[in-house]
């Protein structure tokens, strides 16, 4: 357990000095946040401000990028001399991805919060009550962990850092079809079977719902069921993965 | 504790896809003082030390560390050693002074403990003026020294440095062997792997050549010297060519290559008769060879006579 809180702290130190982790993690989303609401937004008919409905497509879409860093600092971690290092001071697997996955969720707290507050500088009025901003905030964390634990998983089953980032190419692309910037119907059919039923967009549209203060249904408990599925799934992926690599 | 020695390894192997990579290693290290594993590029050094060191399961044989088992007392032979790896284990983006701290927290030390055996470290190893300084900007012989203190955080008992100089300049070669040299002072049993024979002469009391994934000869320094020819005939050649004749012309014998300063050396008894029947059978017109001494063996021609044809490369030597 403590040597787990040490390799938290290195974990958030080491992604404190990456800046240019830093820099897709938290000027990234909020550039393409810009691109959207300015440069597409008004080509998009959701019957409100467009901006009003694209930002938990961007915190989603945080997530990913925050994503690919873990993967290839998990993967850098696996590669060089120093987990040999860890082992030889019978660190374990689970401590080591334990620092990983927290630096991500430090990370990705600061990128949402700097997203917001852009948002709320181009227009963003969020509407929730204090119940639904912790709900909001609650299924955001869960997505975040849910994916820093996939990423972790990647990172160890990739054999160099190089395809360890193409990860965050795919978890890069996830949220755009869903109903994170443009509604699903809007879609191709051949499409929209695939945005219906993404772990994403109950995530969005849990996140948009809550938000605004509108009623959201099941979507939160359909978003956290993903969550819990991915990080079960992952972890154990991770666990396996980790051994395979120590043995 | 018990009088066990510090490692023995009996009838270790190991191979990667078919190759064999280490065919039956046995090795007994006692407790206290240098023991060096010396071999050529490839002779298996690194793989040896990473299962005495728990990070690798042999295929086959046993063996134990501090008196345990390094398979199934895993845990316990962490606790009593330390590794060194062949290239550094640290954090570039940590400062000095944060990586040392953050080993001595995982190797058990409270907070403020850590904290100040880190400053020790430090000093002690020459890095104090760069302990807040990031890894990154270390030279070669710092980033060693500093990987050199982090294997010493947990006061190990047995500690394995794999290549600890290869790589580093005199200077930070001398200051690597004085801290091998205090350790080994103050009790603790350092196993070294090196591909310098100086280096194993220097430091070590206790010697095994590993070649080819097997020990192919093992004692002191002296021990070794004896099993090759005591003395050994050097002869200067008159140019390239006759550098290239000669050596064709003695083949296998031949113990010391230097085509940089046309030099051969072949084994001897070193006394006048041997001599002048060499110099005859290669030199018959009295033109090849310009000049020829008589030396004592060192454990440079122990370690290309018993390496065989693997060693007699040029970037093995010293
Ligand atoms: N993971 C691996 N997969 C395949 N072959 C390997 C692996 N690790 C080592 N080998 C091979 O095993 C042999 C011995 O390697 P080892 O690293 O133990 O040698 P070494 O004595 O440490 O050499 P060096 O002086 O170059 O460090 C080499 O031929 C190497 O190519
Ligand atoms: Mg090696």
């Amino acid at each position: 357990m403590s040597d787990a809180v040490t390799m938290i702290g290195r974990s958030v130190r080491l992604s404190s000095r990456n800046v240019e982790a830093l820099l897709t993690s938290l000027a990234l989303p909020m550039m393409l946040m810009l691109l959207f609401v300015h440069l597409f937004g008004g080509a998009i008919s959701t019957g409100d401000a467009y901006v009003q409905y694209v930002v938990p497509g961007v915190l989603v879409l945080c997530a990913g990028f925050g994503a690919g860093s873990t993967a290839v600092s998990v993967s850098q971690d696996m590669t060089g001399g120093i987990i040999d290092r860890f082992r030889s001071l019978d660190v374990g697997g689970p401590a080591i991805l334990a620092g990983h996955v927290t630096a991500a969720l430090a990370r990705n707290v600061a990128a949402s919060v700097l997203v917001l507050a852009v948002a709320a500088a181009i227009g963003f009025r969020p509407q929730a009550t204090a119940a639904g901003w912790f709900a909001a905030a609650g299924v955001l964390l869960a997505f975040v962990f849910a994916v820093a634990w996939l990423a972790a998983a990647v990172g160890l089953l990739a054999r160099s850092a190089e395809a360890a980032s193409g990860f965050a190419f795919v978890v890069g692309f996830l949220p755009y079809p869903s109903s994170g910037f443009a509604p699903i119907d809007t879609m191709p059919s051949w499409l929209q079977g695939f945005a219906e039923n993404q772990p994403i967009t109950p995530v969005i549209e849990s996140l948009r719902g809550l938000l605004l203060g509108r009623p959201v249904g099941e979507s939160p408990w359909l978003a956290l069921a993903w969550c819990a599925a991915i990080v079960a799934v992952s972890m154990a992926a991770s666990i396996a993965l980790f051994r395979r690599r120590t043995s | 504790m018990t009088h066990e020695p510090a490692v023995e390894a009996c009838g270790l192997e190991k191979s990667y896809g078919g190759v064999r990579v280490l065919g039956g290693v046995d090795l007994t290290v006692r407790r206290g003082g240098v023991f060096a594993l010396l071999g050529p590029n490839g002779a298996g050094k690194t793989t040896t030390v990473r299962i005495l060191a728990t990070l690798l399961k042999a295929d086959a044989g046993r063996a134990r560390v501090a008196g345990h088992d390094v398979v199934s007392q895993r845990s316990l032979v962490r606790r009593a050693i330390s590794l060194t790896g062949q290239y550094a284990a640290l954090d570039e983006e940590q400062t000095g002074e944060e990586n040392l701290r953050m080993m001595a927290r995982l190797s058990g030390l409270p907070r403020a403990r850590a904290g100040r055996r880190a400053g020790e470290l430090l000093e002690r190893l020459g890095l104090t003026d760069a302990a807040r300084r990031r890894v990154a900007t270390y030279s070669g012989g710092m980033r060693r020294r500093l990987d050199l203190a982090a294997s010493l955080v947990g006061e190990p008992s047995v500690i394995f440095l794999d290549e600890p100089t290869t790589g580093l300049d005199p200077r930070s070669r001398l200051a690597v062997w004085d801290v091998v040299t205090e350790l080994a002072g103050a009790g603790v049993t350092v196993f070294l792997t090196t591909q310098y024979l100086e280096e194993a002469d220097r430091l070590a009391g206790h010697i095994a050549l590993i070649d080819g994934g097997r020990i192919v000869a093992e004692g002191t320094a002296a021990d070794l010297k004896r099993r090759v020819a005591g003395e050994r005939l050097d002869l200067t050649l008159a140019g390239p060519e006759a550098y290239e004749r000669v050596a064709g012309l003695l083949a296998d014998r031949i113990v010391r290559r230097d085509p940089e300063t046309l030099v051969l050396g072949v084994p001897t008894s070193g006394g006048a008769g041997d001599v002048r029947d060499l110099l005859d059978a290669v030199d018959p017109g009295r033109r090849l060879v310009e000049r020829f001494a008589v030396r004592t063996a060192t454990l440079d021609d122990v370690f290309l006579t018993l390496t065989g044809n693997s060693a007699r490369k040029e970037d093995q030597r010293v």
